[in-house]
C-alpha cells in the first residue's frame, strides 16, 4: 500500500532506507518538515539527528561526519544554502560524500517562502569557490523525493561527491502517494575515512594542496570525475519527443505543470514534446543535441521559475537551428497549465495561430 | 623531570619543512611547537594515539597534521568545533581534539565554539591565544590588547572603535555544560609545566567521558609582535597575563559541574534499529487494506478552504487517502506559511485515474467553503456545472453564480451538536462523496481510522459520517446547473 506523505517527509523515508546515519540541520521554511521528520524518525531508528546553531555549523558537521565515514545529510532552502557555500567547497576539495536537499524558495535575499527555481545556478554550477560541481538531482514528485534521496547516498559514496536534491516549495509541501523502496541500504567501510582506529590513523581529510602541481592534479581529477558522471548517471524523462517540432524543457514543479500542458497542446494538434532532466548536473546535453540534430525539432521552450537559468544550458546544448524561448515565472508564482500553454505558444508566432 | 625525546604521537620527520625535517615550520620563539608537544605527550601517556582524530584549524597551525601521527581532518576557518562535534558523535570511542588560534576561535568561529561548549560535546579544545593573527600577517585579533599595534591597528587597538579583547575562558565558563575550563601560559618553564597538567587533564576528561574541556594557552608570537623570543615571553607575562588571568575557571570535580556533565552525556545515540523494524516503522499505512479499485472516474479537482483549525488540510488528506486506497492517483497541495497563520487556509486535491501532472487547482470541480471569506475568494474559480458545498453555520449567503450547484449544510452546528466541532470537515467531505460519487461512503469509513492521529476520535468521526448521510437523505439536492459547461 502506498503512503500519502509530503515530499519533505518522503526525503527522510528515502534517506533512512538509503542508509543515512547522520542528519545535521537548521530550520527554514519551506524545508522544515524535513528536519521535523528527521528529528522524529532518525531518533526512532537509532540514528543521529542534531539541530545545529546555524547552516554554517550544519555543513561543517556534515564535513566532520562524512570525514568519519558516515552517510550524512542536511536540508535547507536558498538562504541556508548560501551560508553553506564555503563548506560545500571544502567537501568538494576534500572529496567527501554528502547529500544536501534544497527546497527552493523565492529570492534573492530573504525573498519569500513560495516556490522558485532560482537556486539553479548556485547549485548546478557549483555554488562555492573553486573548480567543482555537485551532482544535482531534480525530483518532481513525492515519490522521487523519496527515491532520489534513497539513491543519492550511493552516488555520493561512489564518486565521493556532494549530491544535491534540488526541489522546490511545491514539490516539498505537496502530498502524494509514495511506495517505499523495499531494500534497506547501508554505507560500506571507506578506506580513506577516519574511524579513530589504528587502521585509519594515517588518513588525512583536507582540501589544502600546497603545490601548484598538487592543486592542479586535484582539479584535473575532479574534472575527470565529472566527465565520468556524465557517461554514467545522466538521467532524464521524455514524453512525445519522437515527432515533436516543439520541445518543452522543464524540471521539478515546472515539469509537472508542463506535462499537463503538453498533453493538452497535443490534443490541440500541436506536435509538442517534453524533456525533463532528472539530473541537472550532469545535464542531458547530449540527448538534447541529438534531438536538435534530428531535423524534426525546430523550437524549444524552457519553462522554469527563474529568469532563464536552465535555458542557458539548453541553448548551449541545442544546435543553432533550434530556436529557444524562455517561459519564466518569478516571485513565488507558479503558472497554471493554461499559463504555460499560452506562454509557450506565444513564443512562436506560426504555431500560435494553430491553437484553438 | 625533563624528557628530550620526541613523543611517539609525532611523526619522525615533518615533511612540511623542506630542509631540516626534524624541526617545525613555526617561527623561532613561537608557542605552537610547545603546545603541540604537550598535546602529543598527553596522547602518548594515555595510549590513545590510534583513537585520536585531530582537527586542525585555519591559521599558523593549519599544518598540525604534519606533526601529529593520528587521524587528521583539516577544518575551515572557525568551524573546527562543529567538525569535531560531528566526528565524535560518529565514533563515540574516538578521542577528538580541536586545536584553534584566536582569530579562528574567538573571531570567525565564535558561534561554533560557544555552541559546542554549550552542548557539552565530549571533545577537547586547545585554544592558542597570542593576541594576533599570525598566518595572515599580523592583523588585529579579537584578543588583541587595547593599544596593541597590529597591521590593521597601526595606531594601536582603539577601545571606542574595536572594543575590548575577548576573554574566552570567562565566556565559556559562564555556560553551565562545560566541565573543565582553564587558562595557562607558556611564558616560562614553570608555567609550561602547569600548562602540561591542564593539557593532560582536558584530554583525560574526554577519555573518561566527562564532557567538554577547554584549555586556553597564552602563547608568544615574536615575529608578528616584532620582538625577540625573550622579549615576547616577557610581554606575555607583563601584558597578556594581566588582561587574561591564568588559572582554573571550571573543574569537573566540583559537584554542580558533575551534575550538568552527567546530563549532557545522556544524549548519545542509541543502538541502530534493524532493517526489518525500520521498514515496519516507516510503513505507517501497512494496516490499511486496499479498497475495491475504482476504474472509472471523472477527474476531481477539489478546493477545501476555511479558517485554520477547521480541518481543511486534514479533510484534503482524507480525500487523497481514499483515492490511494482505491488505486487512484492523488495530489494534495496546501496553502502554507504566513498565509496559514491567522488567515484562511486551503488545500487543493486532485483525484484521477491517470498520473497527475500539474497539482494546481485553479478551476475546482468542487469547492468546499467552510467560511464566508473562502466562498468569496473561490466562487468565481469553480467550473461551470461544478459544486459548491458551503458550511452554512458560518456562511449566510448563497452562490451569486447560477451555473453551478450550491449545497449549503450547517456542518459546524451539526458537528458541535454531536460533540466535536473540529470534525465538521468530515461532514462536508461525506457530502462531497454523496453528491459526487467519490469516494464512496464505505471507503470513507474504511480510511477515517487510518487518517486520524488521535484514535479516540474514530467513533466521533463515524458519527459525523452518519449525520451527513442522514442530512443528504433529508435534504435532497435542489440546486441543479442551469447550463452545463465543460467539466
Amino acid at each position: 500500500m502506498k503512503q500519502l506523505m509530503k515530499g519533505n517527509e518522503a526525503v527522510i523515508h528515502g534517506a533512512l532506507l538509503g542508509g543515512a546515519t547522520h542528519f545535521f540541520g537548521y530550520p527554514i521554511t519551506p524545508a522544515s518538515e524535513i528536519a521535523h521528520a528527521g528529528a522524529d524518525l532518525f531518533n526512532k531508528a537509532g540514528r543521529h539527528f542534531l539541530q545545529a546553531e546555524s547552516e554554517v555549523s550544519a555543513i561543517n558537521m556534515l564535513y566532520g561526519a562524512a570525514g568519519a565515514g558516515a552517510r550524512v545529510m542536511t536540508a535547507s532552502s536558498g538562504p541556508g544554502i548560501s551560508l553553506m557555500a564555503e563548506g560545500i567547497s571544502y567537501m568538494a576539495g576534500s572529496e567527501l560524500p554528502c547529500v544536501i536537499v534544497d527546497v527552493q524558495r523565492a529570492g534573492p535575499g530573504l525573498g519569500n517562502i513560495w516556490p522558485e527555481q532560482s537556486d539553479y545556478n548556485a547549485v548546478v554550477k557549483g555554488g562555492g569557490h573553486g573548480n567543482f560541481r555537485n551532482v544535482v538531482l531534480a525530483p518532481n514528485s513525492a515519490q522521487e523525493m523519496c527515491d532520489f534521496t534513497y539513491g543519492a547516498f550511493e552516488i555520493a559514496d561512489r564518486y565521493r561527491a556532494t549530491v544535491f536534491i534540488l526541489s522546490d516549495a511545491y514539490i516539498g509541501q505537496m502530498m502524494e502517494p509514495v511506495e517505499l523502496p523495499t531494500e534497506v541500504k547501508h554505507g560500506l567501510h571507506k578506506e580513506w575515512a577516519l574511524y579513530g582506529d589504528a587502521e585509519s590513523r594515517g588518513n588525512l581529510i583536507t582540501s589544502i594542496r600546497m603545490s601548484t602541481k598538487d592543486m592542479s592534479d586535484l582539479n584535473l581529477a575532479l574534472k575527470a570525475k565529472y566527465e565520468q558522471m556524465e557517461t554514467e548517471i545522466t538521467d532524464w524523462e521524455e514524453l512525445d519527443t519522437e515527432d515533436a517540432e516543439l520541445l518543452i524543457v522543464a524540471f521539478g514543479i515546472s515539469a509537472r505543470v508542463s506535462l499537463t500542458a503538453v498533453q493538452r497542446l497535443r490534443a490541440d494538434g500541436i506536435k509538442v514534446g517534453l524533456l525533463r532532466p532528472k539530473t541537472l548536473f550532469p545535464f542531458p546535453r547530449k540527448r538534447l543535441a541529438e534531438l536538435g540534430r534530428g531535423g524534426v525539432l525546430r523550437r524549444a521552450a524552457v519553462v522554469e521559475l527563474n529568469t532563464g537559468m536552465m535555458a542557458e544550458d539548453v541553448e548551449l546544448a541545442l544546435p543553432d537551428s533550434v530556436e529557444v524561448t524562455r517561459c519564466n515565472w518569478l516571485g513565488g508564482e507558479v503558472p497554471t497549465t493554461e499559463d504555460v500553454m499560452e506562454e509557450v505558444v506565444a513564443g512562436f508566432a506560426d504555431i500560435a495561430g494553430a491553437v484553438r | 623531570m625533563v624528557k628530550y625525546e620526541k613523543p611517539q604521537s609525532f611523526y619522525d620527520v615533518f615533511e612540511r619543512k623542506g630542509p631540516g625535517q626534524k624541526v617545525t615550520h613555526y617561527c623561532p620563539g613561537c608557542g605552537h611547537g610547545t603546545a603541540h608537544k604537550l598535546i602529543a605527550e598527553a596522547i602518548d601517556e594515555f595510549g590513545v594515539q590510534d583513537r585520536t582524530i585531530f582537527c586542525s584549524p585555519v591559521g599558523c597551525s593549519v599544518f598540525a597534521y604534519y606533526y601529529f601521527d593520528t587521524g587528521n581532518i583539516q577544518c575551515s576557518h572557525g568551524r573546527a568545533p562543529a567538525v569535531a562535534s560531528a566526528v565524535r558523535r560518529t565514533h563515540p570511542d574516538s578521542i577528538v581534539i580541536s586545536y584553534q588560534g584566536d582569530g579562528d576561535l574567538a573571531g570567525i568561529g565564535t558561534a561554533e565554539i560557544i555552541h559546542a561548549a554549550n552542548r557539552g560535546e565530549n571533545i577537547t579544545v586547545y585554544f592558542v591565544n597570542n593576541a594576533i593573527y599570525g598566518m595572515t600577517g599580523g592583523q588585529m585579533a579579537p584578543t588583541t590588547l587595547v593599544g596593541q599595534k597590529t597591521m590593521t591597528t597601526p595606531m594601536g587597538r582603539n577601545l571606542r572603535r574595536d572594543g575590548n579583547p575577548i576573554g574566552m575562558c570567562e565566556l565559556i565558563s559562564a555556560l553551565k555544560t562545560p566541565v573543565y575550563v582553564e587558562r595557562v601560559s607558556l611564558a616560562d618553564g614553570k608555567k609550561v609545566l602547569r600548562a602540561r597538567k591542564a593539557v593532560r587533564k582536558a584530554l583525560k576528561n574526554q577519555i573518561d567521558g566527562k564532557g567538554f574541556s577547554f584549555v586556553e594557552i597564552l602563547s608568544p608570537c615574536p615575529i608578528n609582535w616584532k620582538m625577540t623570543p625573550i622579549e615576547a615571553r616577557n610581554w606575555v607575562v607583563e601584558h597578556l597575563e594581566p588582561i587574561f588571568p591564568i588559572g582554573n575557571f571550571r573543574d569537573v570535580d566540583a559537584p554542580e559541574v558533575k551534575e550538568s556533565a552527567e546530563t549532557a552525556r545522556l544524549s548519545m545515540t542509541p543502538a541502530m534499529m534493524d532493517d526489518e523494524t525500520l521498514y515496519t516503522t516507516l510503513s505507517t499505512q501497512r494496516d490499511l487494506e486496499a479498497d475495491k479499485p475504482v476504474a472509472e472516474l471523472t477527474d476531481q479537482f477539489v478546493k477545501i478552504a476555511g479558517f485554520g483549525g477547521q480541518g481543511v488540510m486534514s479533510a484534503g488528506v482524507l480525500l487523497a487517502n481514499c483515492a490511494i486506497t482505491t488505486g487512484l492517483h492523488a495530489t494534495w497541495l496546501p496553502s502554507y506559511g504566513p498565509e496559514m497563520r491567522g488567515g484562511t487556509a486551503n488545500a487543493s486535491v486532485i483525484v484521477s485515474t491517470e498520473a497527475i501532472g500539474s497539482p494546481l487547482v485553479n478551476r475546482p470541480t468542487t469547492l468546499i467553503a467552510m467560511n464566508g471569506p473562502s466562498l468569496d475568494a473561490f466562487e468565481d474559480q469553480v467550473v461551470p456545472g461544478g459544486l459548491i458545498i458551503a458550511n452554512s453555520s458560518m456562511i449566510s449567503r448563497t452562490a451569486t453564480r447560477k451555473d453551478l450547484r450550491f449545497y449549503p449544510v450547517p456542518a459546524s452546528d451539526m458537528a458541535q451538536k454531536l460533540g466535536f466541532l473540529g470534525a465538521a470537515n468530515v461532514i462536508v467531505l461525506t457530502i462531497h462523496a454523496l453528491l459526487e460519487g467519490f469516494p464512496c461512503v464505505e471507503t470513507l469509513r474504511h480510511v477515517v481510522p487510518h487518517s486520524l492521529k488521535r484514535k479516540n476520535l474514530v467513533e466521533m468521526n463515524m458519527k459525523m459520517i452518519d449525520a451527513a448521510v442522514e442530512y443528504v437523505a433529508a435534504n435532497p439536492v435542489e440546486a441543479v446547473p442551469q447550463e452545463t459547461g465543460a467539466r
